[in-house]
């Protein structure tokens, strides 16, 4: 132990793990090419690129992947505002009821999907409210919320708190500070925020399949094709282009906080 | 003449905490005034009462004769230099400047130039365009000032303006910051724990302890005629004398204090026989403990004398008038 | 320049911001409102009307729900069909974390130990690239690997251990006809898609154990083997712990998994999904739904006593 220099055992065993982390992925885009439409015979017995321009023409993609794109951009608009009004009064302010107002915040997240999504069912069937675009955003805009939150927050906090007392100071009222110091200080946290709720919200399918009735996201697509499959290298197609719209926000956002210790998204 | 600033039975409690209690003051215009304490002694929230950053629970504030207590900050004309700086991590150095300008609705041309006019006073001529972050602490208090004198403010506070400075710096800028006010003629009120700088920069300074002012005086005041125990020990560490005690060296009957460099080591005679217990080389001179029946007592000896060692037996002496009665002991 | 001690009120930005400074308190107030506001209503909300709806029953006849208090749905889980529902996860869920337990060990300790500078870097990407990848295409990407003619037949036929594979998948219970419908390859798909939930706090547990204990504990005379048991384990264990956490909450409420991946027989989340759609059982879907809850709040009470909670 005393050594820097781990041993063989355990470079190999962690290497592995990460390989076994990464492979699968790397399979979906090589499937994405194969000849093959019918099973997924290893290795591929040809590779064409057609498989994009059918995905392209197939008419029960689009829509599934507007209202995807839809429901994703009213969300995060909402997270964004909530969240980072949340974030703005929890930041410093100590009060009655913060350590409880933050377990609300992150509880949309922290327990499983099948029971928001259920509990929004409930409330539903209770309310008699019928199925549609609202009903997606509104279980979708909850969980996000916390995403922006913890972004918010912890730039927030590295924000040395006299800078806020010396706008004011020189003469700045609450809201020329606003608008001059906070929110340009706060700007690529909002932004990265604002990507991760966009990729969570995108991707989201467990709660959604509770709240969308018979419309469907693009992820719905993709699990009713799962379960039933068509032409599976489309899928592939579809899976690829699922995985770019999550995987470049969220790249971007890790980007955009990794100078400070903000958990940008970590620990979903 | 009105007085800058006026504390009138000041009060700022929280819950049952006083940390302002009762506290009458009045910083006379164009004084460089200390306020001088240990941590908690309330110093820095009667600083943040002048400035707006906490409201009085009792009392009346007033600046140059105006009742602020309804006023927020921004709209005192009152600016201050942070203990951190605080400076814009977003903004230039220039930009930094000028931003007091630019919140009272100066063109950016104009309120550019000023930057840079103040910038030079505080020798950061051609430092504009860098951000906060590449400057060194030292520069970074020089735009924390420059900042706070744009608006030229009545009254410039302080925070601890010169704690995070290495000793070089800070004899540097205590220099540099007397002859700024003599030069810009407005009212500063400073922050500090540290009784040296507010000794060699103040004109007037008042000692707090425990939410109160202790005593008010001219530097030479609060050193060499101290009112109470707190201030006697706290600006440069007196030896004090019980009633009792001064009435056997000849004294009045009453709490009496005596500067370390104000006594005298002699071989006989004296006025107070004991030993030397422990020698403290200091540079400048030796800080000698010397063990008397009545307990111990510090000489400092100036450099170049001759030192007793340990263990030697020596009485003490001093001057008629440097034994001073405290007043505020009763 | 104004030569006065208060500047003139300069608008109604200026007249609020004295509203605030003196009434600090609003502020938070008004910021509050609308976010909790919308937490309360709608999540909280929503978590009434799940235990609501756990009271109600459905007609036998009509079909429709019946909105009086009873605990008869909550008495038809303890049928047999149901309960073996209900083992068959928490079993599991139980396993998952174990598999993601044993598997990510390695990853964290390399990763809080070894890793320094732009490696630590590549470690924290490595593992949340694949945490935050799309959920639904790391599972179908692993329908693909598990498919009868995928990589896994291709690779064991390659190097000659397809008699392996026939072995694991002739094992009672857990095996299968192949990967795709068995409990293996069930339980495959879940340690891959948490494992990284297991990795970050275990490795955040790890990074807080000082090399200097390490070193004193081979300076009194351990082996590195008693060391790891002795001092790395136990200190180890809050962070594995908070990592179970998520593993098995994840585990209990994912209803996908099993469905693409598994044999035919039901998870609680499969229970749930069906029991509110096609059957419209909204009731026992609900009182379904409300047992992983149960079992989390346990759980969590342990996993809190154990010092868990510190190291999340």
């Amino acid at each position: 132990m005393r050594s820097d220099r781990p041993p063989l055992a355990l470079t190999l065993a962690a290497a592995a793990g990460l390989a076994f982390l990464h492979l699968p992925i790397l399979l979906i885009f090589l499937y994405a090419f194969t000849t093959d439409e019918r099973t997924y015979a290893f290795p591929p017995p040809g590779l064409t690129t057609q498989w994009f321009a059918v995905a392209w023409n197939r008419a029960d993609i689009w829509p599934p992947l507007f209202l995807s794109l839809k429901v994703a951009a009213i969300s995060t608009t909402l997270a964004l505002i909530l969240g980072t009004l949340c974030a703005g009064a929890m930041a410093r302010a100590r009060f009655f009821g913060r350590d409880q107002i933050s377990l609300l915040v992150i509880l949309p997240i922290a327990l499983p999907g099948i029971i928001t999504g259920m509990s929004l069912r409930s409330a539903f069937a209770i309310l008699e409210i019928p199925f549609s675009t609202w009903t997606i955003v509104l279980g979708h805009a909850t969980f996000c919320i916390v995403i922006v939150f913890n972004n918010a927050v912890a730039r927030l906090r590295r924000l040395s708190g006299s800078v806020v007392e010396a706008s004011m100071d020189l003469g700045a009222n609450a809201f020329q500070t606003l608008r001059h110091v906070i929110l340009p200080n706060m700007g690529s946290a909002l932004l990265a925020g604002g990507m991760l709720a966009f990729a969570l919200s995108f991707d989201e399918v467990i709660v959604t399949t509770f709240t969308a009735g018979q419309q469907s996201t693009l992820p719905i697509w993709m699990l009713n094709e799962l379960v039933r499959p068509r032409q599976r290298p489309v899928t592939n197609v579809v899976a690829i282009v699922v995985f770019l719209t999550t995987f470049v926000p969220i790249l971007i956002a890790y980007w955009l906080t990794r100078g400070g210790s903000e958990t940008a998204g970590g620990g979903k | 003449m009105t007085s800058a600033v006026e504390f009138i039975n000041v009060s700022r409690h929280f819950g049952p905490v006083r940390a302002v209690d009762g506290v009458d003051l009045t910083i006379p215009e164009g004084a460089f005034f200390a306020m001088l304490g240990p941590s908690g002694s309330g110093k820095t929230t009667c600083l943040r009462l002048i400035s707006g950053f906490e409201a009085p629970t009792g009392g009346a504030i007033r600046i140059f004769g105006q009742d602020v207590s309804a006023v927020p900050p921004n709209r005192r004309n009152v600016n201050t230099v942070f203990q951190d700086y605080a400076l814009f991590p977003h903004m230039s150095v220039r930009e930094n400047v000028a931003y007091g300008l630019q919140m009272r609705g100066v063109g950016r041309r104009l309120r550019e130039a000023r930057a840079d006019e103040l910038l030079e006073m505080v020798k950061l001529a051609g430092y504009g365009d860098r951000k906060p972050g590449a400057l060194s602490g030292g520069q970074r208090q020089r735009v924390a000032l420059a900042r706070a004198l744009i608006n030229e403010p009545r009254v410039l506070l302080l925070d601890e303006p010169l704690g995070a400075l290495d000793l070089k710096l800070r004899e540097a800028m205590q220099d540099e910051l007397k002859a700024l006010q003599a030069r810009l003629k407005i009212t500063f009120v400073f922050v500090t724990h540290d009784q040296g700088e507010a000794l060699s920069m103040a004109d007037t300074i008042a000692v707090f302890s425990e939410g109160k002012i202790a005593q008010i005086g001219t530097p030479s005041d609060i050193y060499d005629r101290p009112q109470t125990r707190f201030v006697a020990d706290f600006v440069g560490s007196s030896n004090v004398l019980s009633p009792d005690q001064a009435r056997a060296v000849g004294g009045p009957a009453r709490w009496c204090s005596l500067r370390p460099e104000a006594l005298r080591l002699v071989a006989a005679g004296g006025k107070i026989a004991g030993q030397v217990q422990a020698l403290r080389y200091l540079g400048a001179g030796t800080r000698v403990v010397v063990g008397t029946p009545g307990g111990e007592m510090t000489a400092l000896l100036p450099a170049g004398g001759a030192v007793p060692a340990p263990g030697t037996p020596v009485a003490l002496d001093w001057d008629a008038n440097a034994l001073h009665v405290m007043e505020g002991e009763a | 320049m104004s030569r006065d001690a208060i500047l003139p009120v300069r608008g109604l930005g200026d007249r609020l911001t004295g509203l605030f400074w003196r009434h600090p308190g609003l502020m938070v107030a008004l910021m509050l409102a609308l976010p909790l506001g919308w937490l309360v209503l709608v999540y909280l909300g929503s978590l009434a009307a799940l235990l609501v709806q756990s009271f109600f029953s459905i007609d036998e006849f009509s079909g429709l729900i019946r909105r009086e208090f009873t605990l008869s749905t909550y008495a038809e889980l303890l049928r047999a069909q149901n309960l073996d529902i209900i083992l068959r996860t928490v079993t599991m869920a139980a396993a998952v974390t174990l598999g993601c337990a044993v598997i990510g060990f390695p990853i964290a300790y390399f990763a809080a130990r070894y890793a320094r500078g732009g490696w630590k870097a590549l470690f924290y990407l490595g593992v949340m690239l694949p945490l935050w990848s799309s959920y639904l295409v790391k599972v179908y990407a692993w329908k693909l690997i598990l498919a009868r003619e995928g990589i896994i037949t291709w690779a064991t036929g390659a190097t000659g251990t397809t008699p392996v594979l026939e072995a694991v998948l002739a094992i009672p219970v857990i095996g299968g006809v192949s990967l795709s419908t068995s409990y293996i390859g069930t339980w495959s798909v879940f340690v891959y898609v948490w494992l990284p939930y297991m990795i970050l706090p275990m490795q955040a547990a790890l990074e807080r154990v000082p090399n200097s204990m390490l070193e004193a504990s081979a300076d009194l005379g351990a082996s590195r083997w008693q060391t790891f048991r002795t001092v790395v384990f136990p200190l180890a264990l809050p962070g594995i712990i908070a990592g179970s956490i998520f593993t098995f909450s994840l585990t209990m409420g994912d209803y996908i998994i099993p469905q693409i991946v598994g044999s035919s027989r039901r998870f609680i989340g499969q229970a749930v999904y069906q029991l509110q759609g096609t059957a419209g059982n909204i009731p026992l879907a609900a009182a379904f739904a409300v047992v992983p809850i149960v079992i989390m709040v346990i759980y969590l009470t342990i996993a809190r006593r154990k010092g868990a909670f510190d190291a999340l």
